[in-house]
């Protein structure tokens, strides 16, 4: 061991002397928890581009997403030096204190797929999936064009304080307003604390409660699983439109056989590809965390940092259904 | 003291009256709860808790307790769900033998270490909590047995039905339940784990064999744990490491509890576990429809638990005053 | 520590025992399990990852189970007594919420701590009331009031956090001669708690109602009373735990302590403490904790899998327990 890591470390001096654009840099990516699919394929963007560019690449997460499990990671990796942390925070504050210590070891903190808001000032900056002012607009969209703009729809989100769903639901609130909607009511938002057992209940009980409901809005994975499941066995799926936010390999099933027409998200995949290429370029100077500066990400093409230090991968959700599910593979 | 008298002073009949009340309180907010689909979803909320409810009475009973049944649920789903994924050529019907056949292995791994080392069950259990919830982890690499590698007719098991409209996956249960109340109530064995359970130290001179007794007790609530396996698979469609069986084991002990049977060993009824399973059942399907916050709901289980217990210790008390005065 | 050390076996009546030599004593002890335990740990740890053997990271890392560590200390003496109390990380989350949503709400500073550590010694009380009081099994009492607790303080601070003034944030960073506050303050626990149990009546009573309560009670021990008091100091104790971490944290939010119960039942178990009372040291509970946060912190940084972490935990319990009970069971023959 203390060879091999001689070894490393002479290798690492001629390479530092012979060329220093070469030194690959340390990335690690911190997740909500393991076991979540989710990161499967956000994970494989990093690889697949720390395979191509200068870095190292790793990934840990902690066995439960609560909101302090990813401290004791945080603390490894400045322990262990990394040049750039990359996470999806479980928690908007709890992490404050750790990525300022981070950051005084010259750290680079990006947030990824999800912003601690409210304590922006404690990242360097924010990658997120694509624009989440738009969300709202296109989901409520993505309901009337499947009711035909008539009838009661209700909402089954995540946990009551989820940041992100927070967000997207005041956005559908607004969307709904627009006179093309006039024929829409949004009857209830319920929480299924993204648990299965749960979301299936306050599924129910939303059906229970609002007979003649026409479409549910899931925006978070679990969730529109459990409703589709629901609506699945109960044999509705021509009553109640259940639509959402969901990962195509969890919603395959639900999508061939009928039971859930078309559904949204994003690609995971392109995160991870688009963080990778910006650590590396952040620390060989070839990009700048300034608002307003650009950068170039191969099969992604220009990217531009938006104020607060935000960047999207892409700049509206993709909507899977029937004909296109078999083309992605997450 | 006359029958109805007997009847009413059963624990069961306690448990009974509460769900009665409960429902109608509850139909009083909201009167679609008392309708046959209501039934239906409160039904739907129970079979993977009354069976794994079974196998922990039986410990309980015998004056131990399993707190590893969400791991062993989770280590035997998964690696069915891996067998399912990783072979799919194989009858989806082998799944049950597979899954029961781990936990059954996993049960006497706890049964082992409580016996032969004379170790306390909750910390062995608490160990091998840790321990399969870790192995779910490895085996699996961490990564989820996605929907579409559980076979159709297992997941058609929550949903298809024989029955005016209920599910295969909750005869099932009951079919657990029976059984258990027959083994329990009409077997040698079944009736030499109460007898160890109400008196450790005479059991052995009356010729109970404690460690094959206690062996089994563990053995059956790993069978039971891993046949809630396989049902997780079906009811809910997929296998995670994390998610799947985690904090099961609260849920069940309170159930248990909440259906009089007794920490201390002894004492326990099929029936009243049952009641205590539907009891929990009834509340969880209640309060998303009567829009009380998921917030509240932990607080609710807590102090259902609480009250559990203190009819418990009166009723005791009571059937001891009455005992005495029998006597007297 | 030699009373203590001696009393339980005095106690179980087995002063008969043949003479044994000094280093006979000393070795097979559960004690020296953990001592050994720690020592292998660090060594693993440091072949794991050559980040690992830096003083100050391990004492930093510390602070990160502290506030657990502390509140496990005198869990080890409420088992030791025979009792269990599986609901003071639930304790911590709501007498901090509690704390926390007083404080936010514009109560002066030091009224806001006393309704937190009044809370905690309420919600002792009550797990007191329940066990003592209506003689319930304290296992399933305290399984009960930690759903309850846990519950309440979802509903009084619901899904959100609350946020800290910043002078109160950092008590971990505060070093008191080279050392982390909370981490002096875990010592300086352990050295109080180990006095007490080891050298004052006191301790020796907790013991004989541990090894037999009706002898105890037989003997003058107001058995009840004792009870009472530990209770109030794992209420307290817990208070104290949910505020410091709160500094920590910077933020209070319901889920403040999650799954701790766990961590202290397991420092209690693999310091010697036998589960059904009687038998364990403070020194054993305070050397474990060194011992999970060496494996826990080793593993971390050497980027290993959580779910090894996990099997590991698993695995250290049950040789832990099985070692345990063969010493004491050899100590007794």
């Amino acid at each position: 061991m203390l060879k091999k890591s001689l070894i490393a470390m002479a290798a690492g001096l001629a390479l530092s002397t012979a060329a220093l654009a070469q030194d690959k840099i340390d990335i690690v990516f911190i997740g909500k928890n393991t076991g979540n699919p989710y990161f499967d394929s956000l994970t494989k963007g990093f690889v697949e581009a720390c395979q191509k560019i200068a870095c190292n690449f790793e990934f840990v997460a902690p066995a439960t997403a609560e909101a302090t499990s990813q401290i004791p990671f945080i603390e490894a990796q400045i322990q262990r030096g990394v040049d750039v942390i990359a996470i999806s925070p479980n928690s908007p504050d709890a992490l404050n204190q750790v990525f300022d210590a981070a950051r005084a070891k010259g750290i680079i903190v990006m947030t990824v797929n999800g912003d601690i808001t409210g304590n922006e000032a404690h990242r360097d900056l924010t990658i997120l999936p694509t624009d989440f002012t738009k969300v709202g607009a296109d989901q409520i969209e993505m309901v009337g064009s499947l009711i035909g703009y008539e009838g009661e729809i209700a909402i089954l989100s995540a946990t009551t304080e989820a940041p992100d769903q927070n967000f997207w639901i005041k956005g559908m609130n607004e969307a709904i307003k627009d006179p093309k909607y006039a024929k829409m009511k949004l009857v209830a938002t319920v929480y299924g604390d993204d648990q299965p057992e749960k979301s299936t209940s306050e599924m129910e009980a939303l059906m229970a409660n609002f007979p003649d409901l026409k479409g549910v809005i899931a925006p978070t994975t679990v969730g529109i699983a459990a409703a589709a499941q629901v609506v699945q066995s109960r044999g509705v799926a021509d009553k109640v439109k259940v639509t959402g936010l969901g990962l195509p390999s969890e919603m395959r099933d639900f999508v061939k056989d009928g039971t859930v027409a078309a559904f949204q998200l994003w690609s995971p995949y392109n995160e991870g590809w688009l963080a990778a290429h910006l650590a590396v370029d952040l620390k060989a100077g070839k990009a700048k965390n300034e608002v307003g500066s650009t950068f170039e990400v191969p099969n992604l093409g220009t990217i531009t940092i938006n104020a607060g230090n935000s960047i999207n991968t892409q700049s509206a959700l993709t909507t899977f259904n029937a004909e296109n599910i078999d083309q992605f593979d997450f | 003291m006359n029958a109805l008298g007997r009847i009413l002073a059963r624990r069961e009949t306690g448990i009974a009256v509460m769900i009665v009340l409960f429902a109608l309180a509850v139909s009083l907010y909201k009167p679609q709860f008392l309708t046959l689909n209501s039934l239906r979803v409160i039904l739907l909320l129970t079979p993977l808790v009354m069976i794994a409810a079974m196998g922990q009475m039986l410990v309980l009973v015998a004056r131990h307790v399993d707190l590893s049944i969400g791991s062993m649920l989770g280590l035997s789903a998964m690696l069915t769900g891996m067998m399912f994924r990783d072979l799919p050529e194989i009858p989806w019907g082998l799944g049950f033998a597979v899954s029961i056949g781990i936990g059954t292995l996993l049960g006497l791994v706890n049964g082992a270490l409580v016996t032969f080392f004379r170790l306390p069950s909750i910390i062995v259990t608490l160990g091998t909590l840790n321990l399969y919830r870790g192995l779910t982890f490895i085996v699996s690499n961490a990564r989820q047995v996605d929907r579409q590698f559980i076979p159709a007719d297992l997941k058609g098991m929550s949903q298809t039905s024989p029955l005016l409209g209920i599910p295969w996956i909750i005869f099932m249960a009951f079919a657990v339940a029976l059984l258990t109340y027959w083994f329990a109530m009409h077997t040698r064995v079944g009736r030499q784990i109460f007898a160890l359970g109400s008196n450790p130290i005479a059991a052995p001179l009356r010729g109970v064999k404690v460690t094959q007794v206690t062996l089994l007790v563990f053995a059956i609530s790993g069978a039971l744990s891993g046949l809630a396996g396989i049902m997780y698979a079906s009811r809910w469609g997929f296998v995670n490491p994390s998610n799947t069986g985690f904090g099961f084991e609260f849920q069940v002990i309170a159930a248990v509890v909440i259906g009089g049977v007794s920490i201390n060993g002894g004492v326990g009824s099929v029936l009243g576990v049952m009641l205590g399973v539907l009891l929990m059942g009834c509340v969880a399907a209640a309060l998303p429809l009567l829009g009380i916050p998921g917030t509240a709901q932990s607080a609710i289980y807590g102090a259902v638990i609480l009250v559990a217990l203190l009819i418990d210790r009166s009723v005791r008390r009571q059937g001891i005053a009455r005992f005495k005065a029998a006597r007297a | 520590m030699s009373a203590a050390e001696t009393t339980p076996q005095r106690i179980a009546g087995r002063g008969a025992a043949p003479q044994r030599s000094l280093w006979h004593v000393i070795l097979v002890r559960p004690e020296t399990m953990t001592l050994v335990l720690l020592v292998l740990a660090v060594i693993l740890a440091s072949q794991l990852s050559p980040f690992f053997l830096d003083i100050s990271y391990i004492l930093r890392s510390f602070t990160l189970s502290a506030e657990f560590a502390i509140v496990a200390l005198v869990l080890t003496m409420v088992i030791i007594a025979g009792e269990i109390d599986l609901s003071p990380a639930a304790n911590m989350a709501l007498s901090t919420c509690l704390f926390a949503w007083a404080q936010a709400s514009g109560v002066p500073m030091p009224i806001a701590i006393a309704i937190g550590l009044v809370a905690g010694l309420a919600m002792g009380a009550l797990n007191a009331f329940m066990v003592i009081g209506l003689q319930l099994p304290s296992i399933i009492v305290t399984i009960g009031t930690l759903t309850l607790y846990r519950g309440l303080a979802q509903i009084i601070a619901g899904d959100k956090s609350i946020r800290m003034p910043e002078w109160f944030i950092g008590i971990d960073k505060v070093l008191v001669f080279g050392v982390p506050a909370t981490v002096a303050i875990f010592v300086v626990v352990s050295l109080v708690l180990g006095l007490i149990l080891a050298g004052t009546i006191f301790g020796r009573q907790i013991y004989q109602i541990g090894t037999n309560e009706v002898a105890a009670r037989y003997a003058g021990i107001r058995t009840r009373r004792i009870k009472l008091i530990l209770f109030l100091l794992m209420g307290l104790a817990a208070a104290i735990a949910g505020m410091l971490t709160a500094s920590r944290l910077g933020s209070v939010r319901y889920d403040l302590g999650l799954g701790g119960e766990l961590q202290m039942v397991l420092m209690a178990m693999l310091g010697g403490t036998y589960i059904f009372g009687g038998r364990g040291t403070i020194l054993g509970t305070f050397l474990a904790a060194w011992l999970l946060v060496v494996v826990s912190t080793g593993m971390t940084v050497a980027n290993l899998l959580p779910a090894i972490q996990l099997t590991v935990l698993g695995v250290l319990l049950i040789v832990a327990i099985i070692a345990t009970n063969l010493i004491y069971s050899r100590a007794q023959r």
